[in-house]
């Protein structure tokens, strides 16, 4: 059987007295598209880098394309692409000239001036890389990621700072590298971008892995029925009301809806969840909706929904400013 | 995990992983780095138009007392030597310490070029950048009547020196950008630059100097760069061995240090 792209097992990265990655464990397959997730200082670059070769583990055991990132990295240099979080480029160097240098390295490179295009970086060809936009600037280090037409790629936050057109651009040239065969490694904490992109989602916390999985399988037996009212909602009377299985929660406020008076208070979201067996089912809408009835609260908004991967991030990593 | 490969009609991207012959990364990341050089405008400055202002604004006034015999028969050996230091350490040194800073190091660590080859590359662009140098500098030179009085090992030893000095100045540069940030990189270089044109031979005789610095002068590389293309070039003396000495033995500290201290980013 071939071996996975990258294999990491138990991995910890110290710096100094700060401990980066504390024991993290993941596995990313050949020809699909991975998302490392997690919030800021999570360890995502850390694991990242150690995966590239640039930083040595301080314990555990990382394997990619089945071989050693710091003792083979002659022979998996040429095999695998890297996307830095930033930088990478010399200031005075023209985007089409550092994309033809990094392709002379390889010996099968995809042609540089159809990578620019792909990446409408053509009209910036001859521009020096400290003139162009910081979105300029991700997607020409994203083409030097791939030009050499790689087995495996390591995308550090590809779409950090991205306008929406420029975001599209990158994630259609991922889903086409996937659909290639070529596997990706990617970090980010945009959710989005985790949920349409990846086949394997890691949700890193505190240098941890701390669910893993498709991104369907992350949210889907996570039903929940959600609606806004004010922010006094009695939740104890509400929460007796219904069955043993479920719960009620505050999701935070709510805000307005686009176009709602700004006369009116704020509404706060709710959110009640039941046990993964029988989910939110038909019975539960008609508990909520009789208690609110018997109680006069209007629920505005009121919808059954799959949990979203930020829901689940959230619940994970907990809602604690970084 | 793997969704179905819809597969594009031009599979762009279908793998096809392998390194370029090295002589060939090392061609292109050379020309790069000479293209980078060329184009900055500070670094010309430091290699270009300081010597050529030196050279031909001593040799035309007589503001300095540079002994006897044409002042520019002292000046051009001296600033072919400081071309070398200029380019080998100062645009080196400044270049290598901001690509550190931004990354660029970092990235060619990923790419299939090795460490050796991108060493080999920056060795060839400053190479390349020197004998610029050097023809403009003996043109100028000669046009203000430089006649040098090399023979043929005279000429030989001077390229020795040459590259002697381009080794051990490329060493210390990569010493000290390999360890102190972008910033004190600069500032150390052009200091370093600015110290080592007033007091190692380069335009003011080093027998002015005090008695007690002297022996100290003539131990930096500079020194033996500038009075080794000196005696040769200008007195037509024998070759001497003492700046090959210095040179070489600065040289290999700076590389062994350079070697171990060195820092990628």
């Amino acid at each position: 059987m071939e071996t996975a792209a990258v294999e990491a097992t138990d991995l910890v990265k110290r710096y100094g007295a700060t401990t980066a990655v504390a024991g993290l464990t993941f596995s990313a397959a050949r020809g699909a598209v991975t998302a490392l997730l997690g919030p800021n200082g999570a360890g995502k670059t850390s694991t990242v880098e150690t995966c590239e070769g640039f930083r040595r583990a301080d314990a555990g055991r990382v394997r990619v394309l089945g071989l050693d990132p710091g003792a083979d990295s002659a022979a998996l240099k040429p095999r695998v692409g890297v996307m830095l979080q930033s930088g990478g480029v010399p200031t005075g160097a023209r985007a089409g000239e550092w994309l033809r240098l990094v392709a002379s390295f390889h010996a099968h490179p995809v042609s540089p001036d159809v990578l620019l295009e792909r990446l409408g970086l053509l009209s910036a060809a001859a521009t020096p890389f400290r003139r162009l936009s910081g979105g300029q600037q991700q997607r020409l280090s994203l083409a030097a990621a791939v030009v050499g037409r790689p087995e495996l790629v390591f995308l550090d936050e590809p779409t950090a700072g991205l306008d929406p057109q420029a975001r599209h651009a990158t994630w259609d040239l991922i889903a086409e590298l996937r659909d290639s065969g070529v596997g990706v490694v990617l970090t980010t904490h945009y959710m989005e971008e985790a949920e349409r992109l990846a086949d394997h989602v890691v949700i890193i916390d505190h240098g941890r892995t701390v669910a893993a999985g498709a991104p369907s399988e992350l949210t889907d037996s996570r039903q929940e029925l959600r609606f806004r009212a004010d922010a006094d909602l009695d939740t104890a009377a509400l929460g007796a009301a219904l069955p043993s299985a479920a719960r009620i929660e505050r999701r935070g406020e709510g805000g307005r809806e686009p176009g709602e008076g700004r006369g009116r208070a704020p509404r706060t979201e709710y959110a009640v969840t039941a046990e993964a067996c029988e989910g939110v089912g038909p019975e539960l809408v008609a508990t909520v909706g009789t208690w609110c009835a018997a109680n006069g609260v209007s629920p505005e908004g009121l919808r059954v929904q799959r949990r979203s991967l930020e829901d689940v991030f959230l619940e994970l990593t907990g809602r604690d400013l970084r | 995990m793997t969704r179905s490969r819809t597969g594009t009609p031009s599979d762009l991207f279908a793998p096809a992983p392998g390194a370029a012959p090295q002589h060939r990364m090392i061609a292109a990341q050379a020309a790069m780095e000479l293209r980078i050089m060329l184009r900055n405008g500070e670094q010309l400055l430091l290699t270009m138009v300081i010597p050529l202002l030196l050279l031909t604004g001593f040799s035309v006034t007589p503001v300095l007392d540079l002994g006897p015999g044409p002042r520019v028969d002292f000046l051009a050996p001296g600033v072919l030597a400081l071309a070398v230091l200029s380019t080998a350490f100062t645009g080196q040194a400044i270049g290598t310490g901001f690509e550190r800073r931004y990354g660029v190091l970092k990235r060619l660590g990923a790419t299939p070029l090795p460490r050796g080859g991108l060493l080999a590359a920056k060795t060839l662009a400053v190479l390349a950048v020197q004998l610029v140098q050097t023809v403009l500098i003996c043109a100028t030179a000669a046009a203000l009547g430089w006649r040098p009085q090399a023979d043929a090992a005279g000429a030989a030893y001077a390229v020795l020196l040459v590259l002697l000095a381009t080794a051990c100045f490329t060493a210390l540069a990569l010493l000290m950008a390999g360890t102190l940030r972008a910033e004190a990189t600069l500032a150390a270089a052009n200091l370093v630059y600015v110290v080592l044109l007033g007091l190692g031979g380069v335009v003011f005789p080093i027998d002015r100097l005090p008695q007690a610095v002297q022996p100290v002068v003539e131990a930096l590389p500079i020194t033996a760069l500038a009075e080794g293309l000196r005696s040769v070039l200008a007195d037509g003396a024998a070759p001497s061995p003492w700046p090959v000495v210095v040179l070489a033995v600065w040289a290999v500290i700076g590389a062994v240090l350079a070697a171990r201290l060195f820092r990628w980013e």
